[in-house]
């Protein structure tokens, strides 16, 4: 496979991995569909059980292999970019969370650290531990999806009844903690939303104390099966050069065997503070992106561990009567605190004109937040860097030359999740 | 941690993403643009850049030395065009897609300059600040 | 007078088909086709968004679709009787939605998962179609942001009363509408742990 990050005219020749043919061009389908009697040009999707939701795949085809390929997406645009225009500061995680709807505190994550850095506001620590927790939970339920989906595309179709058996509890968890179990709304400009229920400390206790021995099943049941590694292994095989060269990161990038977090690296909330591994791999094929997710559970569940134990005490969000709400109580008795409810959640609370990045590591990698504020009350611009649609592009590498039975497991591989894709 | 920010002219792109390619940014992270229409007051750019309606904003990153760089480009309304960086780091490709998509600028040299997001015969590119959100009003009616 | 075998005559007519397993009774063939369309409704993959994981969820051990014979979830949509709509639908996939819905056989059913698909929701904006049922005739609406499991059990179980009692394919024969249902939200109703086991 040619190495896409130093050799700059073959990105460009026709026989490169990518086919840049438009969706709606015939012509040159059926032109390109003749040029060879055994090469066609076949489609994939947007509504097919592997596609994970929309996803679709123009791919050519030389009898059961595929040559090149072209992910179309857009199937699920829905505008949040525009509609984050018209929605102030404190309404924006309502929006970004149904974005990357496996692990949407990550986005609101990201939202609320733009916002706070333009802001000037310091996170009081509780604040910064709980979002960690919660974080740190949702990337367990975000792979336990990743290994339920991936062992329903493999054809491993009991995986995907293990896999949400357990997926069911951490959502069960997070639903005591937010009061929802998708799309939260639960990190927000200034810290979060409510503190901890009485008793969070047993329920986590119970989760992490149940997960591993779970894990260890899926261990059974998959890592050792060899008809599973057979599907797996050498399959999508990518190399860490052309994943830099593409902008890929996340559990992708780590398959290569190159080591780059930003949890560790770039360290954000208090992941300095707790102690664990980078899970890498070594061939940069599917395989070792299974196992980086399941290992990854594991990591997760080692930084709970740690989390239980360093929780501070304190306010959940920071006393700055500039984008806090009154507490709920003093609502009931002075006509002020009502009147301060009101401008808040109505108005908004002004944000000083500037412009900044933020972002934060994902279950699929670096999900980023650009946010433009002209000193109104809501963002003059903001997008999200989605891991998820940068990642896609790795797809024509790692299928050219593949078999057509092989992309399913690697479009899963990836693990794309397509409202964060299309946005 | 504060990315850094560079003003760069539209010519000095190319040249200078190379140039910070062999200072060791393995990628580019993220390629995207804003309209500054309605916001024409704007104090943020240092003096000897002219501000122009869109900003092309590509953000760098290095892995030796972590820390990202942002490069803010104007780029006019006449003539919205700017050079891609497909040749530099080929992971622009469907970022630079998007940005045309969304605002209508053109990158010079892109292979694949189709829409990405939109369906292909849609008209306008809804970023803009021209292009309306296009909320219709909602109506509340009894169900049964 | 008690029948030995088949306990009051009155519950064994009241039971009706439910009661098939433990009594004999004779009825029309009408009844047992409604009946058997109801417990074989086997519904097409049609994930879109966010609603897509709590309908998968929905399939997925705790929950259990399997109870009402629904866990098969075909990819195929001239293999499918039911179309969950789950998530939003874009201005580019509405085409596609109703070329799927097309394909499938009649009878067939539609279900509006979400307030994306029933109106919008949140996103009312250029890009997302206000409403599925501008593209195809909803029977159900579920409400909710993403409705939970039990929404969305809810408004199966409404539907499977509707074909059962039949007035739903009536209609649809007449108008071509769908039967616009709309259930109540039920979640969190079995947020109770599942027993975990070391
Ligand atoms: S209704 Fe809510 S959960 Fe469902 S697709 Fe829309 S935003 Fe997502």
């Amino acid at each position: 496979m040619n190495s896409i990050a130093t050799d700059e005219a073959v990105r460009r020749r026709d026989d490169s991995a990518v086919l840049r043919i438009a969706e709606d061009d015939g012509e040159r389908l059926e032109a390109e569909a003749g040029t060879s009697d055994t090469s066609m040009v076949m489609n994939m999707g947007p509504q097919h059980p592997s596609t994970h939701g929309v996803l679709r795949l123009m791919l050519e085809m030389e009898g059961e292999t595929v040559m090149r390929s072209k992910p179309v997406i857009g199937y699920l645009h829905t505008g949040m970019e525009k509609t984050a225009e018209t929605l102030t500061y404190l309404q924006g995680p309502t929006n970004v969370t149904r974005m990357d709807y496996a692990s949407p505190l990550f986005s609101e994550l990201a939202f609320s650290m733009a916002t706070e850095a333009l802001l000037g506001l310091e996170v009081p620590p509780r604040a910064t531990w709980i979002r960690m927790l919660m974080c740190e939970l949702n990337r367990i339920s975000s792979h336990l999806l990743f290994q339920a989906t991936n062992g329903m595309d493999i054809g491993a179709v009991s995986m995907m009844i293990y896999g949400w058996r357990e997926r069911e509890e951490a959502l069960r968890l997070l639903e005591t903690i937010t009061g929802l179990r998708m799309n939260h709304n639960f990190i927000r400009p200034g810290g979060v939303a409510a503190d901890l229920p009485d008793g969070w400390r047993d329920e986590v206790l119970t989760l992490i104390d149940a997960l591993p021995a779970r894990l260890n099943e899926f261990d059974t049941l998959l890592t050792g099966q060899p008809i599973y590694r057979e599907r797996l292994q050498g399959v999508g095989v990518i190399n860490t050069a052309e994943c830099l060269a593409l902008g890929v990161t996340g559990p992708i990038l780590r398959s290569t065997g190159y080591a780059w977090d930003l949890r560790r690296d770039m360290p954000y909330l208090a992941y300095d503070q707790v102690d664990f591994d980078v899970v890498v791999g070594t061939y940069g094929d599917c395989f070792d992106r299974y196992a980086i997710r399941l290992n990854e559970i594991r990591e997760s569940i080692r930084i709970l561990a740690q989390i239980l134990h360093q929780m501070p005490s304190g306010d959940y969000r920071v006393q700055d009567k500039k984008v806090t709400p009154p507490p709920r109580a003093r609502i009931d008795e002075s006509m002020e605190a009502l009147i301060h409810h009101f401008k808040i959640f109505t108005e908004g609370f002004k944000v000083p004109a500037g412009e900044v990045y933020a972002a934060v590591e994902s279950p699929r990698g670096e999900l980023g937040c650009y946010m433009v504020s002209d000193g109104s009350a809501v963002p003059y611009r903001m997008h999200i860097r989605g891991p998820s649609f940068v990642n896609l592009q790795t797809l024509p590498h790692m299928m050219q030359g593949g078999m057509v039975a092989d992309a399913v497991a690697i479009i899963s591989s990836v693990d794309p999740i397509m409202g964060e894709v299309d946005r | 941690m504060t990315d850094s920010v560079l003003h760069v002219s539209r010519d000095q792109l190319t040249e200078t993403v190379a140039g910070l390619r062999d200072e060791g940014y393995v990628s580019v992270l993220d390629v995207t643009a804003v309209d500054y229409l309605e916001h024409p007051g704007r104090t943020d750019l240092p003096d000897k850049v002219a501000p122009e309606r869109f900003e092309l904003v590509v953000t760098l990153i290095s892995h030796t030395a972590p820390g990202r760089t942002r490069l803010r480009v104007q780029v006019p309304d006449d003539d919205p065009t700017v050079p891609t960086l497909f040749d530099l780091y080929p992971g622009t490709e469907a970022l630079e897609r998007e940005v045309a998509d969304m605002f209508g600028i053109v990158f010079e040299g892109h292979p694949d300059p189709s829409r990405i997001l939109m369906p292909p015969d849609w008209e306008g590119h809804p970023l803009r600040k021209d292009f309306s959100v296009g909320q219709i009003p909602v109506q509340f009616k009894a169900t049964r | 007078m008690k029948l030995p075998l088949l306990g009051d005559p009155k519950a064994v007519i009241d039971q009706g088909l439910e009661g098939v397993d433990h009594n004999f009774v004779t009825g029309k063939l009408e009844d047992l086709v409604k009946w058997s369309r109801a417990r074989s409704c086997w519904p097409a993959t049609f994930g879109l968004a966010c609603c897509a994981i709590e309908m998968m969820a929905t399939g997925g051990a705790h929950y259990d679709l399997a109870r009402y014979g629904m866990e098969v979830f075909r990819a195929s949509p001239r293999q499918a009787d039911l179309m969950i709509v789950a998530g939003r639908v874009s201005q580019k996939m509405a085409p596609i939605l109703r070329r799927i819905y097309d394909q499938m056989m009649e009878p067939k059913w539609v279900i509006s998962m979400g307030v994306c698909a029933s109106s919008g929701g949140m996103f009312n904006n250029y890009a997302i179609v206000q409403g599925v049922d501008q593209i195809v005739p909803v029977d159900v609406y579920a409400p909710g942001c993403p409705p939970g499991p039990e929404t969305l059990m809810h408004a199966i179980l409404t539907l499977h009363d509707k074909i059962t009692s039949g007035e739903i394919t009536r209609r649809r024969d007449e108008t071509g509408a769908g039967a616009n249902l709309t259930v109540d939200q039920r979640d969190g109703q079995t947020s109770t742990g599942v027993v975990i086991r070391k």
